[in-house]
């Protein structure tokens, strides 16, 4: 569904990752792995297609990758049923809010002016706008971050069963989510070289070569 | 897109969304200078067309750097990035929400703000096809001048002294249209500049905005 070939992504003109290859097939999920600063958030937003790979591809079907960021795209002065049936309608799948708002464990803060919501309730508001996505893969970016044990059971649960119904994630994460069956790559081994040493040159230095 | 729209339309009229801030301002001008020229009514009809103009179009500005600002910072604006819209339609979208909560609330209150500034009567129906035709222009341009300092923290200035250059021809166009509406003069011509100016901005902004938008988001 998302292969990944020998990718080299920079951030701020500098190249940060090069080499990075992977696959993922239905069912699959991956977790990224690094210490902080190590490209982790780069490399899922190029993925993403927020910004180009500074070489490499990154081949999937168009539509598919549903992109989950640090921060969470929430309108403080909506509901949060309203957040939610904005991103459904974006994505054409208004259906799939009442699930999202139950598997979220939402439902008795649907009509909740997102401003009042907690870390932790908003961040499970992120997590219910990548559910109404309806998109097979997700890129999430720590998505556990400020969640309490028992949402991060949730989000397991919704995860296992998004990849129990053909999807796939890549995720970066510090923290063991509980799944078995995950593959683990360790972003440290694909640290750029300097330019110097033959690694890429970032887009600053070449838009001034 | 309708989506969008109701929801950035939804935003604008919640508490904190700004709506009414551009009406406000408006009515500041043209209520300060009568009292900053004096009253004389020669001189007020005279110098009307222009004020309602500049007051417009400083009106709109006022607003401008909110467009993709909120969006920018709570993360929205990445996720619409990799939302199924292209990102022309969000700009136009975006700008046509500006249009509707900042222009078109000017076009409408316009005749009464023309009473305080003395007006002559030919001239109320120029005024409002004027801004009526020459607004969507400003917000467009505006999204415009909006992408390119989105990133930016405090990006007003800079946003303003971008747009201001391409408000003029909107702005000559659209005052000379009054001023020659009241003086009975003829005014095909200014007319058909404002709109061919509205025309091609509202046609061709949006693919400039949306690319950067996209250079920002990087």
């Amino acid at each position: 569904m998302l292969a990944i070939e020998s990718l080299a992504v920079a951030r701020g003109g500098v190249a940060i990752l090069e080499g990075v290859s992977f696959a993922l097939s239905a069912g699959q999920a991956l977790v990224l792995r690094g210490p902080n600063g190590c490209g982790k958030t780069t490399l899922l937003r190029t993925i993403a297609g927020l910004q180009p790979p500074l070489a490499g591809r990154i081949v999937a079907p168009g539509d598919v990758i549903a992109y989950g960021a640090h921060a969470d795209g929430l309108k403080a002065t909506l509901s949060v049923v309203e957040n939610l049936h904005f991103w459904a309608a974006v994505y054409g799948q208004p259906a799939r809010v009442a699930t999202a708002l139950a598997e979220m464990n939402l439902a008795a803060l649907a009509h909740r002016a997102a401003m009042s919501l907690s870390a932790g309730q908003k961040r499970r508001l992120g997590l219910a706008r990548l559910l109404v996505t309806g998109r097979p893969v997700w890129v999430l970016d720590e998505p556990t971050i400020s969640l309490d044990a028992a949402s991060v059971e949730l989000f397991a649960n919704a995860l296992r069963a998004h990849l129990g119904t053909g999807g796939a994630a890549l995720i970066a994460t510090h923290i063991d989510i509980g799944l078995v069956a995950t593959a683990t790559l360790d972003l440290t081994a694909h640290k750029a070289r300097a330019p110097q040493d033959g690694g890429a040159a970032g887009g600053f230095d070449e838009a001034f070569a | 897109m309708i989506a969008l729209l109701a929801r950035d339309l939804r935003l604008a009229v919640r508490a904190g969304g700004g709506f009414g801030l551009s009406l406000a301002f408006f009515l500041i001008v043209t209520v300060l200078v009568p009292f900053g020229v004096g009253p004389e009514g020669g001189t007020l009809a005279r110098i009307a067309p222009g004020i309602l103009w500049v007051g417009a179009l400083l009106a709109c500005l006022l607003s401008l750097d909110r467009i993709y600002a909120l969006d920018f910072e709570d993360g929205s604006l990445d996720l619409l990035a990799t939302a199924p819209i292209p990102m022309e339609a969000v700009v136009s979208v975006k700008a046509l929400a500006h249009w509707l909560t900042t222009g078109l609330p000017l076009v409408l209150a316009a005749p009464v703000f023309g009473v305080l500034l003395h007006l002559p009567g030919p001239a109320f129906v120029w005024l409002v096809l004027s801004l009526g035709v020459g607004t969507p222009a400003l917000s467009v341009l505006g999204a415009f001048g909006a992408a390119l300092t989105v990133g930016l923290k405090r990006g007003g200035l800079l946003l303003s002294l971008l747009v201001l250059p391409l408000y003029m021809p909107t702005l000559i166009f659209g005052a000379e249209l009054i001023a020659r509406g009241a003086s009975g003069g003829a005014t095909t011509t200014p007319l058909l500049m404002l709109a061919g100016i509205t025309a091609a901005t509202v046609a061709l902004v949006p693919f400039a905005a949306a690319a950067a938008i996209r250079v920002n988001l990087r």
